[in-house]
């Protein structure tokens, strides 16, 4: 029987914290074993920045907040098979997502970034500018949910998620058995 | 069509009332808080609006805080928390209006008096608004005019009403031209015709005066329960409950005081039925109300009245007191000793919710008209706490007539499981709208070939939380065990579109939601987004099966009848016309949403940066 090629996983922060990402590292010395099934091609973890080949599985942290945020997601879309949203962030916006509830403004944007760095009460920004470097990507209206960019097969909540619940999901999947969580460990009160 | 999105309204300035006469109104009402409804329209009607030291002032006479006043002030549509016009117009926005020339209506009056709908002109003259259905649909389109209707309303007539408003014509005499009337049915008839269409045996045709009363008197108050169940009678308002059932439960245990109150509010859009018995059986209904009265031992009855029948009231007061004066309401009916009972009139203030009975208590109570959690049943513990019968007009109406003929008269009439008449309240594409008494038991085909309406393509039954059928189940018959309705009929002929009318249907659940469950509140607006993606043909398949999951999502988690009737309008095409959405879809390249546009996500932040994307502005190059 020939042996079976390692799954390849791909992984990326948007605007998230990173701490979804940590939360993977949860997974403790259960690690070892899954290692043993799959390879990393693009993530953070190996500061690999594109893709070498198509991967299995794609996890993605954090939702949208400017524009890079989409190229990368559309990028992870056109090269993994199944697109995974870890956290709450990359599900429905997250923290980050509370920019949307200015609203009420003739332009919410313009009122955001300058009560972030000219106007609020507890700003030290010396230069007196909203940042406008032309390395920065381009910020978006609003802060998207990964669903609403690009098609998401699987959502993993929490923030963080736990360590079991990410491991049993990609346990079960890299065995072609996910058949949905178990309620145990999505029930948070 | 995106009328409904008005511009914020012009801010008219208005000095707050004098705190005096807002704690005379308080006054008026025993500074009761029960009254909160009544206190709040006398103020809305005398000064326009309920400025934010208004509120201080009930709060104060009613031993409230502020934010409870608030609470109900903000709850109820046609209370206005800025200053409102002193003509405010009201256009009927349904469906039905819209597909009847609301668009030219809606033009003629903005261009008459210079304002945008949702605004007030800046010398406080006139309020411009829309409002769902007023439950004129059988004369679309139609506009409240302060406290009156106007109906039939076409560019023309739109544009004679805007010149006599700003000639300083008052609305009363526009919506009743010529001879004052000479009594408050004529003035009522005037305004807004009954269309009968087709008077039955029981309600519409020829009724005896108090016979029902006159029986009630002369038998227990558990004969009387008994007769009302051995009839088959099932409330008339859309849930089909058995009527003796109810005044059973009502009857039971121990109590010192108990309520009958009729539900006079159909919001319903589509239906209209409770307006002509309102307006033409209005002794008949209160009959039935003292019967019940008697059956449940009640002294206190209210009716109910929604805010957009308000032109109704002078009718319904003028026949309580003749019968107050007739010895048939008030003490010692009909001279039987220890019976008791009269009746106030509680209005509405335009919440569809509240047709719902625990809102509808609420908002007697002088709450905000959220539903209340059940059990307690309202005949367990409703009104104030007390055993309480909530009743549809319809249904007190047909008591008085079964009491007079007998239980096995109507028993006989319908169809097994549904007994007796029902008013059908006919709308739309269809040569005779208007009302339809007839036996349950027939198909649509036959109600169609009635009202001249066989060449319809789609029949909603029951108005938006009812069912929306296609030609093929035209044959299926309008029983409680096959197609129950309350009442609406609303016909939709080759020309319509279906995704369209679903849209509407939504916008109308998402503006009326009362809020109190997430998953209503937020779904709905979930479910009609996602409906206006399949108009755009930016649906992709699988968009068809997150509708029929979000929909059960709503069904399963909402505590009262609006959120678990509130996606019907999309299940139920989803049911009879899949096809519609299918053609609607496409799958997406890649799992990239066409829904997301990114050009439009970055042009703020362009604009503000003052420079282009170098990733997505394709021939941008360094």
């Amino acid at each position: 029987m020939p042996e079976l090629r390692k799954a390849r996983i791909a992984t990326a922060s948007l605007a998230g914290c990173f701490g979804c990402h940590m939360a993977i590292l949860d997974i403790d010395e259960r690690l070892i074993g899954l290692m043993g099934l799959v390879e990393f091609d693009r993530s953070p973890v190996n500061d690999i920045k594109k893709f070498t080949k198509r991967c299995d599985i794609g996890i993605i942290e954090g939702g949208c907040c400017n524009e890079e945020n989409v190229h990368v997601l559309q990028d992870f879309r056109r090269n993994c098979d199944v697109l995974i949203a870890l956290g709450q962030c990359a599900i429905m916006g997250g923290l980050p997502a509370m920019r949307n509830a200015v609203m009420h403004s003739e332009n919410p944007l313009l009122e955001c970034l300058e009560e972030a760095y000219i106007s609020g009460r507890f700003i030290r920004n010396t230069t007196h500018q909203i940042p406008n470097d032309p390395a920065l990507p381009l910020v978006l209206d609003k802060v998207y949910p990964l669903s609403e960019v690009v098609k998401i097969d699987y959502n993993i909540p929490g923030c963080a998620p736990t360590g079991d619940v990410i491991y049993s999901t990609l346990a079960s999947l890299l065995a072609g058995k996910f058949r949905g969580f178990e309620r145990e460990l999505i029930k948070f009160d | 069509m995106d009328v409904q999105t008005s511009q914020a309204p012009e801010t008219v300035e208005a000095a707050p009332p004098p705190k005096a006469e807002i704690l005379e109104i308080c006054a008026e009402y025993g500074n009761d808080r029960h009254r909160m409804m009544d206190i709040l329209h006398t103020v809305q009607n005398r000064y326009r609006w309920i400025a934010p030291e208004t509120m201080e002032a009930i709060a104060e006479a009613t031993d409230l805080s502020r934010i409870q006043v608030e609470g109900v002030a903000s709850f109820y549509s046609f209370f206005s928390l800025k200053p409102k016009g002193r003509v405010t117009i009201r256009l009927c926005d349904d469906i039905i209006d819209r597909f009847h020339g609301l668009d030219a209506v809606v033009a003629e009056f903005e261009r008459a008096l210079g304002i945008k709908m949702g605004q007030t002109s800046r010398d406080g003259a006139f309020s411009l608004e829309f409002t769902p259905c007023i439950g004129m649909s059988d004369q679309a389109p139609a506009a409240m005019i302060n406290d009156v209707v106007i109906t039939k309303l076409t560019r023309e007539k739109a544009r004679d009403v805007a010149n006599a408003l700003r000639a300083g014509e008052t609305p009363e005499k526009i919506a009743v031209p010529g001879f004052s009337p000479s009594s408050a049915h004529e003035r009522a008839n005037r305004m807004v015709n009954s269309n009968i269409r087709h008077a039955g045996e029981v309600l519409l045709g020829p009724v005896p005066q108090n016979a029902g009363l006159t029986k009630a008197v002369s038998i227990t108050p558990t004969q009387i329960i008994t007769t009302m169940e051995e009839s088959g009678l099932r409330g008339c308002g859309g849930a089909g409950f058995v009527t003796g059932r109810k005044w059973r439960f009502a009857a039971g245990g121990e109590a010192e005081r108990r309520f009958v109150i009729c539900n006079a509010d159909e919001g319903e859009p589509g239906t209209f039925k409770d307006r002509v018995l309102l307006t033409e059986r209005p002794h008949l209904l209160i009959e039935g109300m003292t019967v019940a009265a008697r059956a449940v031992g009640a002294r206190e009855g209210i009716i109910y009245l929604r805010g957009e029948y308000e032109y109704l009231r002078p009718l319904l007061e003028e026949v309580l007191d003749e019968r107050r004066a007739a010895g048939l309401l008030g003490t010692e009916i009909m001279g039987v000793r220890n019976f008791h009972f009269d009746i106030r009139i509680q209005l509405g203030a335009g919440a569809y919710v509240c047709g719902e009975e625990g809102a509808l208590i609420s908002s007697c109570e002088g709450l905000p008209g959220e539903p209340k959690t059940r059990p307690p049943f309202p005949v367990q513990r409703g009104y104030l706490g007390y055993p309480t019968v909530v009743n549809n007009v319809e249904t007190f109406c047909h008591a008085a007539r079964i009491l007079d003929k007998g239980a096995k008269w109507f028993f006989d009439m319908g169809k097994e499981g549904s007994h007796g008449t029902k008013l059908f309240s006919v709308s739309g594409d269809c040569l005779n709208p208007g009302i339809y008494e007839l036996p349950y038991g027939h198909s649509i085909w036959e109600l169609l070939s009635i009202v001249g309406g066989e060449d319809a393509a789609a029949v909603q039954v029951g108005g938006p939380s009812g069912t929306m059928i296609g030609r093929d189940s035209f044959s299926r018959k309008l029983t409680f065990d096959d197609l129950a309705t309350g009442g609406a009929i609303i016909i939709f002929n080759g020309s319509r579109n279906i995704l369209e009318i679903v849209e509407y249907y939504m916008s109308f659940f998402v503006h009326e939601s009362c809020g109190y469950c997430t998953p209503c509140r937020v779904g709905n607006v979930f479910l009609q987004k996602a409906i206006a993606k399949f108009r755009k043909g930016l649906a992709n398949p699988e968009d068809i099966e997150y509708l029929r999951d979000l929909s059960s999502t709503i069904i399963e988690t909402s505590r009262c009848g609006l959120g678990i009737t509130s996606p019907n309008p999309v299940l139920t095409t989803l049911k009879s016309f899949p096809l519609i959405y299918s053609t609607m879809t496409k799958p997406t390249k890649d799992g990239i949403r066409d829904t997301f546009d990114i050009q439009a996500a970055i042009d703020g932040a362009r604009k503000i940066a003052k420079r282009r994307s170098y990733i997505f502005d394709k021939d941008f190059s360094q």
